[in-house]
Formats: structure tokens, C-alpha cells, sequence
């Protein structure tokens, strides 16, 4: 009997149960639809995050002013005043792997304009954090090096405070207070949302060269951090490695003692969070998987049925010459549509559900075509297995007992 | 009556179908041991028309059963068309079973919910027929059992004698050497009855071999040859004298307004 007669035969049997068979399926459907919903919300979730991550710069390094540990007291991260514009320097002209660095500091306080005011941020760098950073501005540009020379009284603000402090007014040329000192306002960055890795809102910033802020805001003269970027993302390990050996030798830490600075590596970060998302997303999976072996046992449960109520059907087929074979394999082949046409539907539920999310919850649910082979497969897998035992019972029925059966 | 004649008896066709040695039938009914068949002899040659008579319980289902290579004999040997059918595997049974074989059931047996000419298609599925070729085959037995223009009919639309016509022309869809009728009018009434056994004579004067199971008196007299079964022997084995044919009796019957 070729594959296709027995198809046929086993939708036309599926066909005389109509309301049974669709209840079956609805395991299956449900189960398969849970499964595709699930993996692109886990995947939509997971792109998002890459997608951040990718927009921060996957080479970037993030050298900060350690913690000390002082008679017990743990100060806290930045409280060490060894980071200095020299570490920079020497960073930049020592490390192979290391294609640019903006020196940083930062403090927070009020900003005024006008009658507005709104506490933010305040970082002080030099121009090409905004290059190294890949950060683009949506008006005006960045201050100049000559402004860092000179420590001149200009801004750069995020689109947080843009917003807050300006609302409809064109910021650019307007002139805010930063601890009652007057600031230019000379550039407005485009929007980057909030950070991925870290939580915060990343527009809330402003930024204003690392001379004026050393000089006339903080009074401070070591740095708070370093913004690196490495040659390339591969490479990003490499830098991270040198300026930490570079940092100690400068710093003169001996061997047994801990580093007085930290080297965060972005794509550590991705990493990191790339293996969280592959977590949440197995975890969704597995969660759904436990509707789809439930709807499994459901087509076990009624190939059971199915089999007991034909046992004479299957006496009739014996004696007229069908094979143990041929009879498993109608009642497989009767699971397997089952469960084929469940995870067809199922699918399409599932695409339904994400369409749903997506349109309820604003969440990126993402559907790829390998989740839909899977499911697929996954279902045909369900069908063989659940429907492997009560094929076989039918298959290993004695035709006269069969023939008898009332 | 001595072992020779039972061999003979038959003696103006040629080929031998079935040739039955010595078999022994138990079985393990939990604690004790049923001898259900206790040394059978028989041969059966091609164009025989033979009825199995008995009480429940004498042997004749269990040696149909055998015959029809649904069951294995405990001992003894079994020659289908000189095939050794007690050495083959349950896959060569089946296949014996589709292509030698035809079957006839007292209740029938067709698939309810499944047309005529479908439940008549069934047996060429199993073998190496094509879809076509199997289609073809079925409305030609069904016309052979005057029941071409019901193909479309289900079991539950038909008349019990329609049925089992249905099913004979399912037994011969895979042209069988030997059809094989287990009380095939043992639910009909007596006139449907004979109209059944006018085909089985009919099919018989063509030449097929039929063994018929009964254990009603008049329908054993419409074959060529009864065998007794008691106490799983065989205790009579003779030739039909006298023998009326159905189409005669079917003549005689007056018609009834029944259809």
C-alpha cells in the first residue's frame, strides 16, 4: 500500500469521529500554539536585547574607579582616586587592541532653564566619547577639543532633559545653569532609550567637556572612568586584558592584592545576556512542551478507544490479508494526521497569539522559521510515539478473538 | 468407513487444494488442556463443493479456522496448493489469507460506515493491485453477485442477504482458489438462505472450490460433499446423493414481496 491510499484511509477514519477527533487535535493545537507563542516571545525578547546591546557598541570597554575596602568599610565603587587623564593617555598609546578612549566624570545636579529645572547627570568627557559610543546627534554637534582646551561653558543634553527643560523651545544656542554657572547649550543627542544591560535611561544626560567639569564643577582632578573601544568586538577581549595588566602596573598593585579599578567588556554583557535570553526562552518552551505531551497522551488515550471499538474491523482486515504491519501502520499513520493537522492549526494559533501580544502588550514576539519546522517535527514525533502503543496492541490482536469480538 | 474412501472420495477433478495431515488442536484453557482436534485427514481437490457439519464444540471451527489460516495446528501438517502453510510466518499467512483465500462470515463482517464497493476493494489494498485495477476488480464481483448497482450503498442500507453477497464478492475480489463460508446463511432467513447458497453453486460450477461450515441440514444437501465432525474427528465423510440444486429449489420457492 503506498503512503498515500494509507493517508486516506486514515482521514476518512478520522472523519467518522468528527467531534472526537477535533477534541483530540485541540491538545495538540494547543499545545503547538503555546510552543510557537512562547519561543517568539522568549525570541523577540532575546533579538531585543542583542538589538541594544549592538546599539551600545558590542567593542566597547568600560573602565571604572574601583572600590576600596578601608579599615573595614567598604567605600564603594569610584571612591578611589587613582584613575587619572595619564591612565588614559598611557591606554591609549600601550594597548594594542584599543582603538580610541573618552576620559569621564560625572556628578548630578540640578539643571535650570528659564523657570524649568531638572536634576540629571552631569558627565564630563572629551569629543570622541559621542564617536566611540556610535552616538549620532539630532541637532547641533559636539563640543570641540578646543573647548576641552579651553574648558569653555558648554553643554551637549540628552533627549530626556531636552525634553523636561525645554519642551517646544529649540534648545540649541540657549544657555542653562549648572550650578548657577552658565552653559551654551551647543548640541541635543539623538534618542538611545534605555540601556539594556544597565536599567537606566540613558538620555538623561548632559555632557560637558571633562576640563570645565574637573575645573569648575567637581573641583576633582581623577577620573571616574574611561570609555574605551577596541579595535573590534573579537578584540574587545584582548583590550580588556591589556589595560587590566597596564592598570596594575601603573598603579603599582602587587600580585596578592586586588585591582583598585574594573574593566567591564560589553561584549561580556551580550554574552551574558544572549545566555539569559537562550534561558528564558527554553524555559518558555519546556513550559509549553508540557501542553503538547499532554495533548499527546490525549491522542493515546483515544487511539486506545479507537482500537478497542474496531476490534472487529481490525479481525475483518486480518483475515482478508492484512499484514501485524499493515495494521500498525493504518492506526500510526491515524495518530500521526491527527497530530499533523493539530500542529498545522497549532501553528497558525500560535502565529495568532503572537500577533495578539504584539498588539496587546507592545512585546516583540519573533517567529522564525526554524521554530515552525520544529513544531512541526515535534507534533509528528508526539503522533509516532503516543500512537506507537495502541498501533501495536492492534497490531498484535489474534484475528479469530478479533472476528468473535461483540 | 475406512481411511481410503474418505481419501477417494472425490474422484472426478483433478489437482489436490488441501491436504490436511494428522492435525491436533489444543488448547490451554487456564488449568486444563482442550483436545479440540484429534487427528484430522482430509483432501480436499480443486472444484469441490464441501459442507462441514457438527455440534458446537465438535471441532468444525477450529478446523475452519486452521483452513483458513487464521490459527496453527498444535501438530499435524497442512497443504495449501502444496504450500507447507504450518512452516510460514504470520506475514506469509496474511498473504496466503489475501490472495488463496476468500472468507464468508455468518455475520458478515463488512465495515459499517464504508460503501459496498469499498468494503468489496478492501482485500485488493493488501495486494500488489493498483487502485484502478482494484476498482475494476470490485464492481466486477459485484455484478458476478448481482449487486452492481448498489456499489454506492452503505451496509446499513442493504438487505442481510445484500450484505452477504457483499461480503462473497469481497471473498472473490482477489480471484482465491477456495472460498471459505463460515454459517453464511446462519442469519437469514430460509429463502435468502438459498439465494445465497445459488451463488455459491454458481461460483462452484465455475470451478471455485467452496468449503461451507453449517450445521443446518438442508443447506449441507445443496453441496457435492458433507463431512460430520464429533468430538474433533471426523465421524462421517460421504458424497451428496440425491443432491438438489439451489436455482432449482430458488424456482420452486414461491416469491416473496420482500425486496
Amino acid at each position: 500500500m503506498d503512503l498515500v491510499a494509507v493517508a486516506r484511509i486514515a482521514v476518512r477514519a478520522l472523519a467518522r469521529n468528527k467531534m472526537r477527533s477535533a477534541l483530540t487535535m485541540l491538545g495538540i493545537i494547543i499545545g503547538v500554539g503555546a510552543v510557537i507563542a512562547m519561543v517568539g516571545v522568549g525570541q523577540g525578547a532575546q533579538q531585543q536585547v542583542q538589538q541594544q546591546i549592538a546599539a551600545m557598541g558590542s567593542n566597547i570597554l568600560f573602565v571604572g574607579s574601583g572600590t576600596v575596602t578601608r579599615g573595614g568599610t567598604h567605600m564603594g565603587s569610584g571612591a578611589t582616586k587613582t584613575l587619572v587623564y595619564a591612565d588614559m593617555l598611557a591606554i591609549l598609546r600601550e594597548c594594542p587592541a584599543v582603538k580610541d578612549a573618552a576620559p569621564g566624570g560625572n556628578t548630578s545636579t540640578q539643571v535650570v532653564f528659564g523657570n524649568d529645572n531638572w536634576a540629571t547627570r552631569i558627565n564630563g568627557t572629551e569629543p570622541q566619547y559621542f564617536e566611540i559610543r556610535n552616538w549620532p546627534f539630532q541637532e547641533g554637534t559636539a563640543f570641540t577639543p578646543e573647548d576641552v582646551e579651553m574648558a569653555a561653558n558648554v553643554a551637549v543634553i540628552g533627549e530626556t532633559v531636552r525634553k523636561n527643560l525645554f519642551g517646544a523651545t529649540d534648545p540649541l544656542g540657549q544657555t542653562i545653569r549648572i550650578k548657577s554657572l552658565p552653559f551654551r547649550v551647543v548640541g541635543v543627542l539623538a534618542p538611545k532609550g534605555t540601556s539594556a544591560a544597565m536599567g537606566d535611561d540613558q538620555d538623561d544626560v548632559v555632557l560637558v567637556p571633562i576640563t570645565t567639569l574637573q575645573k569648575k564643577i567637581t573641583g576633582q582632578d581623577w577620573l571616574r572612568w574611561i570609555m574605551v573601544s577596541a579595535t573590534s568586538r573579537e578584540a574587545s577581549y584582548a583590550a580588556q586584558e591589556q589595560i587590566t595588566s597596564l592598570l596594575r602596573d601603573r598603579h603599582r598593585i602587587r600580585p596578592e592584592q586586588d585591582d583598585d579599578f574594573m574593566v567591564r567588556n560589553l561584549a561580556d554583557m551580550a554574552d551574558l545576556a544572549d545566555r539569559a535570553g537562550s534561558i528564558m526562552t527554553m524555559l518558555l518552551a519546556s513550559i509549553a512542551s508540557v501542553s503538547l505531551i499532554v495533548g499527546g497522551i490525549g491522542i493515546m488515550n483515544i487511539m486506545l478507544v479507537s482500537v478497542t471499538e474496531r476490534t472487529r474491523e481490525i479481525g475483518i482486515r486480518m483475515a482478508i490479508g492484512a499484514t501485524e504491519g499493515n495494521v500498525q501502520s493504518q492506526f500510526l499513520t491515524e495518530a500521526v494526521v491527527l497530530s499533523l493537522i493539530g500542529g498545522s492549526i497549532g501553528i497558525i494559533c500560535g502565529m495568532g497569539a503572537s500577533y495578539f501580544i504584539t498588539q496587546t502588550l507592545g512585546w516583540v514576539v519573533l517567529i522564525s522559521p526554524l521554530a515552525i519546522v520544529t513544531a512541526v517535527v515535534f507534533s509528528m514525533a508526539v503522533g509516532i510515539f503516543f500512537g506507537f502503543y495502541p498501533a501495536r496492541k492492534a497490531a498484535r490482536m489474534d484475528p479469530i478473538e478479533a472476528l468473535r469480538y461483540e | 468407513m475406512s481411511q481410503s474412501e474418505i481419501n477417494s472420495a472425490p474422484s472426478q477433478l483433478g489437482e489436490v487444494r488441501i491436504r490436511v495431515l494428522d492435525i491436533h488442536k489444543y488448547y490451554e484453557l487456564g488449568e486444563t488442556r482442550v483436545h479440540a482436534l484429534r487427528g484430522i485427514a482430509i483432501d480436499i481437490v480443486s472444484g469441490e463443493f464441501v459442507a462441514i457439519m457438527g455440534a458446537s464444540g465438535s471441532g468444525k471451527s477450529t478446523f475452519m479456522n486452521i483452513l483458513g489460516c487464521l490459527d496453527k495446528p498444535s501438530s499435524g501438517r497442512y497443504f495449501l496448493d502444496d504450500i507447507d502453510v504450518s512452516s510460514l510466518s504470520k506475514d506469509e499467512l496474511a498473504a496466503i489469507r489475501n490472495h488463496k483465500l476468500g472468507f464468508v462470515f455468518q455475520g458478515f463482517n463488512l465495515l459499517s460506515r464504508t460503501t459496498a464497493l469499498e468494503n468489496v476493494e478492501l482485500p485488493t489494498l493488501y495486494a500488489q493491485v493498483s487502485k484502478a485495477e482494484g476498482e475494476k476488480r470490485a464492481r466486477e464481483a459485484l455484478d458476478l453477485v448481482g449487486l452492481g448497482g448498489r456499489s454506492t450503498h452503505f451496509p446499513s442500507q442493504l438487505s442481510g442477504g445484500q450484505q452477504q453477497r457483499v461480503a462473497i464478492a469481497r471473498a472473490l475480489v482477489n480471484k482465491p482458489s477456495i472460498l471459505l463460508a463460515d454459517e453464511p446463511t446462519g442469519n437469514l432467513d430460509s429463502r435468502t438462505s438459498v439465494e445465497i447458497m445459488e451463488i455459491l453453486e454458481r461460483l462452484n460450477d465455475r470451478g471455485l472450490t467452496v468449503v461451507l461450515v453449517t450445521h443446518e441440514h438442508d443447506i449441507s444437501q445443496f453441496a457435492r460433499r458433507t463431512i460430520q465432525f464429533r468430538d474433533g474427528k471426523i465421524r462421517r465423510d460421504e458424497l451428496v446423493v440425491n443432491r438438489q440444486t439451489a436455482s432449482q429449489v430458488l424456482k420452486d420457492l414461491p416469491v416473496e414481496e420482500d425486496q
